[in-house]
């Protein structure tokens, strides 16, 4: 079989091959309840195998020991440059999302992976760089894109309780706190809820890997644990930048709050 | 409340062909009116003619595009807006009460002791007792007038009051209107913005009529506020 000719940390072509056949599970039951999920569904799945073959051939270059840290640090850099890009397309709604989403994601990498290789928690080399910085990008950016939609709506739908504040002679920065809280709020808690529910309702991707690996659960833990408050640590400080950044934009100068577009989605 | 001041009686707000546009289109044309200390002025005219867009131009919540709004001599453009707000209040179509507690929500608009707070439910007809009252537990009328006190609270010298009976059955509209109307009588100005012709009769001290964007007067004006021009009427 397959699966027993499989050894610890290794998963053949063969191996990719038969796990394919969870996929035709999803395809299924898309085709037994009328989904019409069909399509995405083979065209997801073919893109994520490229995509990932694609990062697989450009990591080997990356990681190799020959060649020298500097090209890590580019790669984070365009993996920053796409998420925010992502993040446009994503919340469409929002007002010079790219820039601020571009200054939040470098904000946390630079803070989140600062703290990690400062303090000696992962030594510094291309090995760590790379995906560490892809566990903080990957999660910020839905936390970006959360934050910036609940922003938008926030202060769209209450708009005139927001108008109302600014009547009574409050700066635009204090008229928006409520809602700006409520965004960062939401966009943290399911980090939060993540957080509380790992090793007890599911175990996470890095945990999962080394174990998979053949590496002992306690170092396996420990290295999980590190990265969970890695990511915790960067939401909130892309959260917070994103939200913050926002929040200034969508009000003029002299106190007024912009024309918002209605929420799409 | 002290709303007493020595000011000498004349025009609080000149608007010297003020226009405003948004994406293109004219809301307003060349608007030239002014406003007279401790009067009620109404802004009347057809749904769409600009009446709202008007009143946000004395609190800069709306900026002009053309002309000037002069408050009290000054440009507002060139007064620190936060400052202006707290002199022009203002009072909204719908209640807009925050979450939270009457007591919570005067905060926003002045810290202060639970008796300046009693004080200013007690001006509006409203029990004093009810600070730890609920905005979500007040009637339409009695949201608008808690509204109206949390606007007194920063002193203001003019009221800015867009439609504020709108929501409101008869009784309540009267009762707003008094209070508001009573206002005048200790140094409050108030700028009023209502489509009611009969609400009109009843509080205003002057009229402005506005039919898409511009300012009438003369017949058409007088046509307008005796009821016989039809509600979707153009400037002619």
């Amino acid at each position: 079989m397959i699966a027993t000719a499989a050894t610890y940390g290794y998963v053949g072509w063969l191996g990719l091959a038969a796990s394919l056949v969870l996929v035709g599970i999803a395809v299924a039951i898309s085709l037994w309840q009328h989904l019409d999920l069909e399509r995405s569904l083979v065209w997801a799945t073919a893109r994520a195998i490229v995509q990932l073959l694609a990062v697989g051939a450009v990591l080997a270059v990356v990681l190799s020991p020959r060649v020298p840290l500097l090209v890590s640090w580019v790669w984070v850099a365009f993996m920053v440059v796409f998420a925010a890009d992502t993040v446009r397309r994503r919340a469409p709604e929002v007002p010079g999302a790219s820039r601020l989403a571009l200054g939040s994601l470098t904000l946390a990498c630079a803070v989140s992976l600062l703290v990690l290789f400062g303090l000696g928690i992962f030594p510094l080399d291309a090995r760590t760089v790379v995906p560490l910085a892809g566990m903080v990008v990957g999660n910020s950016m839905t936390a970006t894109v959360v934050a910036a939609r609940r922003v938008v709506g926030e202060l769209s739908d209450k708009r005139s309780e927001v108008e109302a504040r600014l009547a009574l002679g409050q700066s635009s920065r204090d008229a928006s706190r409520p809602y700006v809280r409520e965004a960062l709020r939401t966009a943290l808690i399911s980090q939060i809820e993540s957080t509380k529910a790992v090793g007890l309702v599911f175990l996470p991707g890095a945990m999962t890997g080394l174990i998979l690996a053949g590496e002992k659960p306690v170092t396996a833990v420990l290295v999980q644990a590190a990265v969970m408050f890695l990511i915790l640590g960067a939401v909130a400080t892309t959260g917070a930048a994103m939200s913050l950044g926002l929040a200034r934009r969508l009000f003029t100068p002299d106190h007024r709050l912009v024309r918002l577009a209605r929420r799409t989605a | 409340m002290p709303y007493l001041r020595v000011v000498p009686q004349g025009a609080v707000f000149a608007f010297r062909d003020v226009s405003v546009s948004f994406d293109g289109v004219t809301v307003l044309d060349r608007v030239s009116f002014e406003v007279q200390e401790r009067t009620v002025t109404v802004l009347t005219g057809p749904s769409g003619a600009g009446k709202t867009t008007l009143l946000r131009l004395c609190n800069r919540l709306e900026v002009p595009t053309g002309g000037t709004v002069r408050y009290r001599e000054t440009d507002v453009a060139t007064m620190d807006p936060l400052l202006l707000r707290r002199r022009v209040g203002m009072v909204f179509q719908r209640p807009t009460l925050f979450p939270g507690t009457l007591r919570s929500n005067f905060q926003v608009a002045r810290p202060a002791e639970d008796a300046v707070y009693r004080t200013a439910l007690d001006q509006v007809g409203l029990p004093a007792g009810w600070l730890d009252r609920g905005g979500d537990e007040l009637s339409g009328g009695e949201a608008q007038r808690a509204c109206l006190a949390r606007t007194l609270l920063t002193e203001p010298d003019v009221l800015l009051m867009d439609e504020p009976t709108s929501s409101l059955d008869f009784a309540a509209t009267r009762v707003l209107e008094e209070l508001s109307c009573d206002l005048t009588a200790s140094g409050l100005t108030l700028i009023w913005v209502s489509h009611d012709l009969e609400q009109v009769g009843r509080i205003a001290d002057a009229s402005v009529v506005l039919m898409g964007g511009r300012l009438v007067q003369g017949s058409l004006a007088d046509s307008y506020l005796a009821g016989s021009v039809p509600e979707k009427g153009d400037a002619q």
